[in-house]
């Protein structure tokens, strides 16, 4: 059963009066490191890694900026595991990203105490500077958002937030609950042993639960998966063939932005910057001779659909991909509609279970039949 | 004007399919000239990246021939391409390039004939589905 802890909060205090639930987890030893978006010094808002209570003044876990993939850190941080506690504050689909990165060994969930946060959605890096020289702060944020209001002044969060089905995280010990609380308030919430003796020793409790937030969540969830469903029809109706697929990509320089960026791009090396690709003159001459005429860099749409068949089934929408890109391709669109594709034919949802097998990793000599169509 | 002849990359593993070829030419079956047969140790070994740029670089079909599940040399490679072959089936299906043309098939070492079928269906079909969409894009825009 999960238990609640209510955070009241004073107009302008939501980030102190969080920062208490944080200094506490430290100082009470329910955690040696925390993970969570911090307040820079003088602007901005990154993931930082805080292992020391005095420190926890900065937090601002619910800052609508992502700048770095949050799954990214993790890996970084538990890949080779340091052997202390450590809690990790992440978005909904950054802990999606991390269920998967655990199936593939590239995190290690042992030591690891995952924070959800409900999201409402983030702005570009670009545009949370502006949202802050605006006088945006998480609260108003929260805010608005929570009335349907993400646009300002000309900015609006991400096209991936908007058509992401997933506000809540599940598959974590705790979770930082916005979605459906009243104004003045969040919630923590314990959902497993593990989040709720560190919710215990955080030393924060009391002030039941938020009544409205499974409808909040679902409401939210239904109208982003309207929206998801409609961009689906929408690029599906544009990209028909290879020919609007190259227009689409035609400002990509091959930069590889976008698999750096990836946060399920899962190989250590990718193959697009090894020896494989590194041709010969002669080569090039090659190709060039097969219709006379060779665009370089080349290889550009044989990059996309190569990342799209290694990555595609575990694809989270985090929408970092068009994040990334330097040249305002948008792949993000593209890769969620691929994904929403290859995920149906393995009946796979990305984040859903530690315990699902990746559907590349495994395979049953009676499955898959209509492939071959042939029967012994 | 002469027939339209399709182009098909053929991947054949060495123990079964690429035999069947072989058990086809010895006992005299004739088979379309239009595939492009290429030895590959095991369908297990076949990248998604090869079909991918056999495709942009303006193949008509390609046909992956391997053992029947349970006879693979390597027990289990050709189970693996199976997935592989649904989850790039579905990359590709998005741009037009469905499962006609591109195949995968189980040809035992013993099936010479059944290989002469298969490379007269593919051909048969594919001249009936006319030359890859990806054939007029050249290497301007890929």
């Amino acid at each position: 059963m999960a238990k609640f802890a209510k955070v009241s909060f004073k107009k302008d205090e939501l980030n102190k009066e969080l920062s208490k639930f944080f200094k506490g987890m430290l100082s009470n030893g329910a955690v040696d490191a925390v993970l969570t978006p911090m307040a820079q010094a003088k602007k901005g808002v990154r993931l930082s890694l805080v292992t020391s209570a005095a420190h926890t003044a900065q937090v601002d876990p619910f800052a609508p900026v992502a700048a770095v993939s949050g799954a990214k850190i993790a890996s970084s941080l538990t890949a080779r595991p340091s052997g202390r506690k450590v809690a990790m504050v992440l978005r909904p689909c950054e802990v999606r990203a991390v269920v998967e990165l655990s199936k593939l060994k590239q995190v290690n969930l042992e030591d690891t105490l995952l924070i959800g946060m409900d999201c409402l959605g983030r702005y570009e890096n670009t545009d949370f500077a502006k949202f802050q020289e605006q006088g945006g702060t998480s609260e108003s944020f929260l805010e608005n958002a929570q009335a349907g209001k993400t646009a300002t002044n000309g900015f609006d969060i991400t096209g991936a937030c908007k058509i992401c089905e997933f506000p809540a995280a599940d598959k974590v010990d705790m979770r930082l609950c916005a979605l459906g609380a009243e104004s003045g308030a969040v919630y923590i919430e314990a959902l497993t042993e593990k989040g709720e003796q560190a919710l215990e020793k955080s030393g924060v409790k009391g002030g039941g639960a938020p009544a409205g937030r499974d409808e909040a969540v679902k409401k939210l969830a239904a109208a982003r998966t309207e929206a998801r469903d409609k961009k689906f029809t929408d690029i599906r109706a544009e990209i028909t063939n290879f020919e609007a697929l190259a227009d689409k990509l035609a400002p990509c320089v091959n930069c590889y932005n976008c698999r750096v960026a990836c946060p399920v791009c899962y190989c250590k090396e990718c193959v697009f910057v090894t020896d494989t690709f590194r041709h010969t003159g002669d080569q090039f001459m090659m190709w060039a001779d097969q219709s006379g005429i060779l665009k370089m860099p080349n290889d550009t749409m044989f990059f996309h659909l190569t990342r799209m068949t290694h990555m595609s089934l575990y694809c989270v929408g985090c929408g970092q991909c068009t994040s990334a890109c330097p040249n305002g391709v948008d792949p993000m669109p593209l890769f969620r509609a691929c994904a929403d594709k290859t995920q149906a034919r393995f009946n796979y949802q990305p984040g859903r279970s530690v315990d699902e097998e990746l559907p590349l990793a495994g395979f049953k000599a009676d499955e898959l039949v209509e492939v071959t169509g042939q029967v012994k | 004007m002469s027939e339209f002849e399709p182009q098909i990359v053929a991947f054949f593993c060495n123990w079964c399919t690429f035999t069947a070829a072989d058990l086809a030419g010895t006992s005299r079956l004739s088979y379309p000239p239009n595939l492009k047969i290429i030895r590959v140790m095991c369908t297990g070994m076949v990248d998604p990246k090869f079909v991918i740029k056999a495709f942009l670089h303006g193949a008509d079909g390609v046909l992956i021939g391997g053992c029947w599940p349970g006879d693979c040399h390597y027990i289990n490679g050709n189970l693996k391409a199976r997935r592989r072959v649904a989850n790039l089936t579905e990359v590709l299906k998005q741009y037009g390039i469905g499962e006609d043309r591109f195949w995968l098939r189980w040809i035992a070492a013993s099936e010479g004939t059944m290989l002469q079928e298969v490379a007269k269906d593919m051909t048969e079909k594919l001249k009936q589905l006319g030359p890859s969409p990806l054939r007029n894009l050249g290497q301007i825009a890929v």
